[in-house]
């Protein structure tokens, strides 16, 4: 009996703490960030935990929402009902304008306000009506990667494009290939997103052009596959490689030699940033007065350390 | 003798009204719409999902369940089933998008054809079915990939990229994209915006105007589908046919039934509801990506098993389709205004299907008699 009493006092303690603590988070600011990534892509799992971190270090409350397959049109719901529940901001995506501005628009003028981050331009953002941008400008990074890969005496490659629906997948390339001085032409294959059809494709098509210089992938997605592919032909750290973005597997074959660079995006900063700014924004009053870029920053065998550490957790 | 006693035939088996009541396809489906808004009202109620807005969200993502859901379920009656559908939607948005973007067309002939066309790949579907006999489960499975492979490749090969926009601009001023993409009920917002029972935008060039300004097309479209359905499948002597070559087809070709033809045109249905989505879709955004309308063929098959249709045919109704639709709706974008961890959702779901497909199979052993 006595027994009995004690667990009912301690939960009716528990309890209440637990009541307190929700009201506590009631007060605090809530963001909601809408990516365009399906539940598959392991790269926006950086996102996850800088936009956790950032809720937790300015205690406020973070939500991660996206659509499941990355259909675009599921992504313009998720923002509208984003919007329908309320909150102080709303930090998302420009995957595709066409799709994404209306709903945007309507949270922008609904009284939310919204930070574009990853996918789309400051031009696009602030259009939109955006706070501002965070992100990197993909076409600039390609194309800066492609002179870099041009000044290594470059002249053809394979755009390995996991993505192919996304625009920016496709400036990616084609800034590269600009940068290259070269036609995009054919050089670009819609490798799908999954691992074996990634490492088959790569394959094939190396095989087929045998006088292919160096090969870009966009991400782990696509990397991380076609490290394999090229273990397997003999021509993994014989071949130019280029990848944008970060994931353990990258920072390996970079080590390695396999892969000559890595364009840091920085995923990090598109989710922790916004959070600050915003909260301050929304307690002090205060707003960065640009955009940020939070890359391109390339990452090669020097200096890896820190990089593989942290890779795939915030790098 | 009195007239009422000659009105009972003793061959038929007395049922009580009780009894009758609970015996429907849909029951187990009012139950679930019944449970899933008492959950989410005690969950989320005050997170917004219900004010103006979000019922409007949950209620056009449930329209866009409702609208293949109505088409997969007649045809799971009739037997057979379409995992085409998701692959039909980025096509036929697709089909629109290059023809009236690319070709520079009117809308309306681009919407028209396109319906020519997705209905002529639906009949497509249902004659390679029933001359060769194989499983429909295959013969859509192959299209699912031969359309979703075109809808990529065509508009890479002509405008050199998967996503085609531009079509809002085409559409203005066309008599045929309001029917898809339009709102209706404009006034009726205005005035409830007056009342200042709904929210206004608090700033920007449409300051003052209500969030919600109209009841989506697609909306219309799904309930205007699902009366159509219903009346067809249990008002008429087509409806009849359908649940009997879907039941036994041997026994309904014995009695004279088409079952061929029943099969071709339930085929023919299904990718219109599909097209319809597609087109609503396509003039609502104003462009078309070769990625939409993925996986969208198993959540019409999960809204329709939900609502109590029988995955072997013979057996189901469009009403307990349409809930089913309404419960996947209202689940998917109801977890997240509770704040659910939103890679749990496909979680709830399973189990929703589960309990779901148990529940009506008890329901359908009560009615057979089966063990």
């Amino acid at each position: 009996m006595k027994t009995t009493i004690k667990t009912l006092a301690v939960s009716a303690v528990a309890a209440t703490a637990l009541l307190g603590a929700g009201t506590a988070m009631a007060e605090g600011e809530r963001y909601v960030l809408v990516s365009h990534a399906p539940d598959s892509d392991s790269w926006w799992n950086t996102i996850k935990n800088g936009l956790a971190l950032a809720g937790e270090q300015m205690d406020v409350t973070v939500e991660y929402r996206n659509p499941p397959t990355g259909d675009l049109a599921d992504m313009a719901r998720i923002i509208e009902q984003a919007a329908a529940s309320g909150p102080n901001g709303i930090i998302t995506t420009l995957a595709d304008p066409d799709v994404l501005s209306g709903p945007i628009r309507a949270a922008v003028e609904s009284g939310i306000d919204v930070i574009i981050i990853n996918s789309g331009t400051p031009d696009a953002a602030r259009g939109l009506g955006a706070l501002m941008y965070v992100g990197q400008p993909e076409y600039d990074a390609g194309f800066a990667a492609g002179q870099r890969a041009a000044g290594d005496g470059v002249s053809s490659f394979l755009c390995v494009n996991h993505y192919i629906s996304s625009p920016s997948s496709t400036e990616r390339c084609q800034g590269f290939a600009d940068g290259l001085g070269v036609d995009l032409g054919n050089q670009m294959i819609d490798s799908g997103q999954d691992p074996s059809e990634i490492q088959n494709r790569v394959t094939a098509y190396l095989n087929a052009n045998p006088d292919t210089d160096a090969v870009l992938t966009l991400g782990p997605t696509s990397a991380d596959p076609t490290i394999l592919a090229l273990e397997q032909i003999g021509l993994a750290g014989e071949i130019y490689f280029g990848t944008f973005d970060l994931g353990g597997d990258i920072v390996n074959a970079i080590r390695d030699g396999v892969i000559q660079w890595g364009i840091d995006q920085q995923p990090f900063l598109q989710a922790y940033l916004p959070v600050v700014v915003m909260t301050n924004y929304h307690r002090y009053g205060v707003l960065p007065g640009n955009n940020i870029n939070s890359g391109p920053g390339f990452v090669t065998a020097d200096a890896l350390d820190l990089v593989a550490e942290l890779a795939g957790e915030y790098r | 003798m009195s007239s009422t006693d000659a009105a009972v035939d003793e061959r038929i088996k007395e049922t009580s009204k009780l009894r009758k009541a609970l015996i429907r396809p849909e029951l187990g489906a009012i139950v679930g719409t019944i449970a899933v808004f008492a959950f989410f009202i005690i969950f989320a109620g005050d997170s917004g999902m219900f004010n103006a807005q979000g019922v409007l969200n949950w209620s056009t993502v449930s329209a866009q369940f409702m609208i293949i859901a109505v088409g997969a379920c007649m045809l799971m009656i009739a037997g057979e089933f379409d995992l085409s559908v998701g692959s039909m939607i980025g096509f036929a948005g697709m089909s629109i998008a290059l023809i009236s973007v690319t070709l520079q067309w009117p809308i309306w002939v681009a919407i028209l054809l396109t319906f020519a066309l997705c209905t002529a790949v639906g009949a497509l579907n249902g004659i390679i079915v029933v001359r060769t006999g194989l499983p429909s489960f295959i013969v859509t499975l192959a299209f699912l990939f031969i359309l979703r492979g075109f809808t990529i490749f065509f508009p890479q090969l002509i405008e050199r990229r998967t996503i085609i926009g531009g079509i809002s601009e085409r559409a203005e001023g066309d008599w045929l994209a309001p029917l898809f993409g339009g709102k209706i009920g404009n006034g009726l917002f205005n005035w409830l915006a007056e009342m200042e029972l709904i929210g206004v935008f608090t700033r920007g060039n449409r300051m003052g105007e209500p969030i919600v300004d109209g009841i989506p097309m697609l909306i219309v479209w799904a309930i205007g589908l699902m009366i159509v359905a219903h009346i067809v499948l249990t008002r008429t002597q087509f409806g009849n046919w359908i649940f009997a070559s879907g039941g036994d087809a041997q026994a309904a070709r014995y009695v004279g039934v088409p079952v061929n033809r029943v099969k071709i045109q339930m085929f023919m249905f299904t990718a219109f509801c599909a097209c319809v989505f597609a087109t609503c879709q396509v003039m609502e955004f104003g462009s078309a990506g070769a990625d939409r309308g993925l996986l969208k063929e198993f959540e019409a098959i999960i809204a329709v098993v939900i609502g109590g249709a029988l995955l072997t045919g013979g057996y189901g109704s469009v009403v307990g389709a349409a809930l089913g639709a309404l419960i996947f709706g209202v689940v998917q974008q109801g977890l997240f205004f509770a704040g659910v961890e939103s890679s749990l959702f496909r979680v709830f779901l399973g189990v929703i299907l589960l309990f779901a497909v148990i529940l009506n199979t008890y329901i359908r052993r009560i009615i057979t008699g089966e063990r």
